[in-house]
């Protein structure tokens, strides 16, 4: 068997990193390639530049150095005991790629992930290596992302700060139980320590940016990490709490969530099909709640049932109203910014809305109704000036009046 | 205070926009308006290519206001979003913008309304505008032309913009792609950049852009194989790529095929899961049945026998083999052949009564290749041993062991779900899941491979792992 061509390992390690959730490349240092000798620029806000049929955005290269593994993780595709087809690049061919991709403007720069070879540390170099091309050989000023490899050197890690701007380790899956049990190989302590060791780098290098201009930057876009649902018997309550605890001891800048796919040549010890896509979406959705409506986690666990999972048929933050009907209705005239985001189908926009155009007048359902994308949801929660839901929100059929009637969204809508 | 004897009854001001995106101009115009005390209803605005005729009996002169320096009131807000509502293609766009400013003189904190239908609307064509910017930003697709030296490249660009935004974003690509020669071709005007200065040059057509470039076969194979067919989610989709884009963009003509290839796929998996996942048998027998029909690896094809486990279904003591061999295969009972009669001896000095134990393999069904006449035993893959071990973990989710005993590598990787060194792991217990405990020792055909001192030495070891497993079930079961 020959070498398969640059065609055939895109193939092989794309398809190969389909699994990671991250996408975004955003929240990273302005820059433009104005006054270099290359092209790039990041302007704050990430650029989806294409969507596939998955729903999810394409905005930069994602792909793996290699899915040789020498690891065995059970729910990973590429795990040393899987059947699959392998391919290896280059660093100097992902790093040409990255730059062809980039000057037809499909992409924002480079999403690098890879299997195990040889040792972490041998990967780890290439990794790096790769990144050390495009921004020193060619003066990329596009984004970066590396997945590092929790158990290489400090110092290898470190250096992929250095060049990237944002780094990522993923924790896998939510309980240490269901990763000895998934993924033997790996070590959540390691994973942890890795993580804290990336925080620490941040904050320095933060400091140091502020006292001295020169001071170089380091994964300024910070870290990330991802988790996977639906692989053990982690309940959503479970999943929160480990997200919650990541967010403060580990200052990341976003959790991914990612649904267990069933993946070809699965492993015996996943007798799983896969979970509903619905309930990663819920897990999204808590997450906000957390990042920008004032929820702790506390309170999103609160909304799952009694499996300790949360509805998939209603928003959590539907769910939590339905269980705490007591704080509400919420009058919007004069409640607090705080109760007014706890509002089911009030978003941040609204509020802010509502809270600017109610010093000018006082609302009636009829505004509210404009400022909202469904007034009919809303109104069971909520008391204007010639509205009161007299008595709704203690109806025990609510939850059904407000459950979104069973279109699924997994149907084929196109 | 309205002095001005200009603005005479019946008859309006006729703005004509030397361009769709002068902003600075409609301000301008818009300023002197206001200083003049002209209401809206008074005032046309005409973009280039608009129909004037209609307002054939308005005033085309702009109206010359008494006082120029006297001040017009408009937050920054309002400048900001004026000027990327003017952006949009709404011919009426000029008129509500100069609607709102004569509201602001008197209400200089409208904005903050968001209930008022014309600040609504403000912010809708503001919305559009940003939309439709953005969209450019991502999906401007380059192509790469070569000129005629065949020394520098060039990427040209045609891109269909739903308002005139053209030149407003001509920064972003200047400053993302300042080292490259670049055009962009719209059929609302053109953008050149040489990497010194932008060139504006006038409305395009696609036929003037390039074809097609190498590079796309790439790019339309990464956006394939990125894609999880799993996960199908058309409509999310088509919310942030509606299809008028699709025409210029590459990879979408993938997108139908992608689509059913996938529904397929989908169902295959759902097919082969159903096989692959069902309910675990509950009891030994049901288990026994169901082995004997299983293919779930290669060796269930071969020419053998499925070999359940035997023994008491409450047994302290589980012991665990490889995978049956070819005696076992015709007798179907697990360690019958010479290593059964190795093992039976050892258990025996160590006073454990295999009546007491449930004796099984990693693996059920025998696995081997032919030569000539005979079947000759192969070790089973990690991927087949994993595999198996859907029912390795049926049987002890019934048998409940306190103890298993592993013999070699191969059980032991079966209960851990990875490979092991025995040297290392042999002599204590290993905490299983289900709360039992795993000990490894060596497989009997080993010692049935060795002679001299090593066969010696490892008897003694292999005699001292069952002494230790005894000892253990005796304390745990006491
Ligand atoms: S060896 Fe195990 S997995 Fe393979 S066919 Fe036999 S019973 Fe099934």
């Amino acid at each position: 068997m020959g070498q398969p061509g640059i065609m055939e390992k895109l193939e092989i390690l794309a398809d190969a990193a389909k699994y990671d959730a991250s996408c975004a490349s955003s929240g990273t240092a302005k820059r433009n390639s104005s006054g270099g000798k290359g092209i790039g620029s990041t302007e704050g806000m990430g650029i989806c530049h294409a969507y596939a049929p998955d729903g999810r955005c394409i905005s930069l290269l994602k792909v793996l150095l290699t899915n040789h593994c020498i690891f065995d993780c059970h729910y990973c595709i590429n795990r040393k005991s899987s059947n699959v087809r392998r391919a290896r690049f280059t660093p100097q061919e992902v790093a040409d790629l990255t730059l062809t991709f980039y000057r037809r403007n499909y992409i924002e720069g480079l999403f690098l992930s890879s299997g195990i070879i040889k040792s972490s540390n041998h990967t780890m170099e290439q990794m790096v290596e790769t990144a050390r091309i495009l921004r020193e050989d060619h003066d990329f000023r596009g984004y970066i992302h590396l997945k590092t490899i929790p158990e290489a050197d400090p110092d290898l890690v470190h250096q992929a700060g250095l060049y990237a701007d944002r780094v990522s380790i993923n924790v896998e899956l939510p309980t240490d139980a269901g990763l000895t049990r998934l993924a033997p190989d790996k070590n959540a302590r390691q994973i942890e320590g890795a993580m804290g060791g990336m925080k620490m780098a941040i904050r320095q290098a933060r400091d140091e940016k502020k006292r001295f201009k020169h001071a170089p930057r380091f994964a300024p876009a910070g870290q990330s990490t991802q988790m996977i649902v639906g692989a053990d018997a982690a309940t959503d309550a479970d999943i929160v709490g480990r997200a919650s605890r990541l967010y403060d001891g580990f200052r990341l800048r976003r959790v991914y969530y990612s649904a267990f796919s069933p993946i070809p040549d699965a492993s015996a010890v996943l007798p799983l099909k896969r979970p509903p896509l619905v309930r990663e979406h819920r897990l999204y959705q808590s997450d906000w709640l957390m990042r920008f409506y004032g929820f702790e986690a506390q309170e999103v666990m609160q909304a799952t049932e009694a499996d300790g999972n949360l509805p998939l048929d209603i928003d959590p933050k539907l769910a939590w109203a339905l269980k705490f009907r007591e704080r509400f209705p919420v009058d919007v005239n004069r409640s607090s910014r705080e109760m007014l985001l706890r509002v089911p189908g009030l978003g941040v926009k609204a509020v802010n809305q509502i809270i600017a155009a109610r010093r000018h007048r006082t609302l009636r359902l009829e505004d509210v109704a404009k400022l909202t994308v469904s007034v009919a949801k809303v109104r069971a929660f909520i008391v204007t000036a010639d509205w009161r839901p007299t008595l709704l929100t203690d109806r025990a059929d609510l939850r059904t009046l407000l459950a979104p009637k069973s279109e699924q969204l997994e149907l084929f809508a196109a | 205070m309205t002095s001005l004897s200009h603005v005479r009854l019946g008859t309006y001001f006729v703005v004509h926009m030397p361009r769709s995106d002068d902003f600075a101009f409609w301000r301008d115009r818009a300023r002197q308006l206001v200083q003049c005390d002209v209401p809206p209803d008074r005032v046309a605005w005409v973009e280039p290519g608009g129909n004037a005729s209609l307002f054939s009996h308005g005033d085309r002169r702009a109206p010359i206001p008494d006082d120029p320096d006297r001040p017009v009131r408009a937050s920054r807000r309002f400048v900001a979003l004026a000027k990327n509502a003017a952006l949009h293609s709404d011919p009426e766009r000029f008129a509500l913008l100069y609607s709102l400013l004569w509201r602001l003189q008197s209400q200089p904190r409208l904005l903050e309304d968001k209930a008022d239908s014309e600040v609504r609307r403000l912010e809708e064509l503001d919305k559009a505008v940003r939309r439709d910017s953005h969209k450019m930003h991502a999906f401007v697709r380059f192509r790469m032309v070569e000129d005629e030296s065949g020394g520098s490249e060039h990427y040209v660009a045609w891109f269909e913009p739903d308002h005139h935004i053209v030149r407003a974003n001509a920064g972003f690509f200047v400053r993302r792609f300042a080292n490259m020669n670049w055009s962009i071709l719209t059929p609302r005007g053109t953008l050149h950049w040489d990497g010194e200065i932008v060139r504006e040059g006038p409305p395009a057509q696609k036929s003037d852009a390039p074809q097609g470039d190498p590079a796309e076969d790439l790019w339309r194979k990464y956006y394939a194989s990125i894609f999880n067919p799993a996960r199908l989610k058309i409509g999310a989709m088509l919310k942030e790529m509606p299809r008028k884009y699709w025409k210029n963009m590459p990879e979408t003509s993938l997108i139908p095929e992608l689509v059913a290839g996938a529904q397929n796929r989908e169902a295959q998996m759902v097919e082969a899961g159903t096989l692959e996942f069902e309910e675990r048998p509950e009891t030994l027998q049901a288990i026994d049945k169901a082995i004997h029909a299983c293919r779930k690896c290669p060796i269930g094809e071969l020419d053998n026998q499925a070999v359940m486990g035997e023994g008491p279904n409450d047994a302290a003591l589980m012991i665990v083999g490889e995978q049956p061999g070819d005696q076992e295969d015709q007798a179907g009972r697990p360690f019958v052949g010479p290593a059964g009669q190795v093992l039976d001896a050892h258990m025996e000095r160590a006073g454990i009564d295999r009546r007491n134990t449930y004796v099984t393999n990693a693996v059920k069904h025998f696995k081997y290749v032919q030569r000539g006449k005979r079947r000759l035993h192969q070790s089973p893959t990690a991927k087949e041993i994993d595999v198996c071990r859907w029912w390795q973990e049926a049987e002890r989710a019934i048998v409940k062991p306190k103890v298993i005993l592993a013999l070699g590598a191969s059980a032991a990787r079966g209960m851990l779900g990875k490979t092991v060194s025995i040297s290392k792991v042999r002599g204590e217990p290993i905490a299983l899941d289900d709360g039992s405990e795993l000990w490894v020792t060596a497989h009997p055909s080993y010692l049935l491979r060795l002679d001299g001192a090593a066969k010696e030495e490892q008897e003694r070891l292999f005699a001292a792992d069952l002494a230790a497993v005894k000892e253990r079930v005796e304390e745990l079961t006491a």
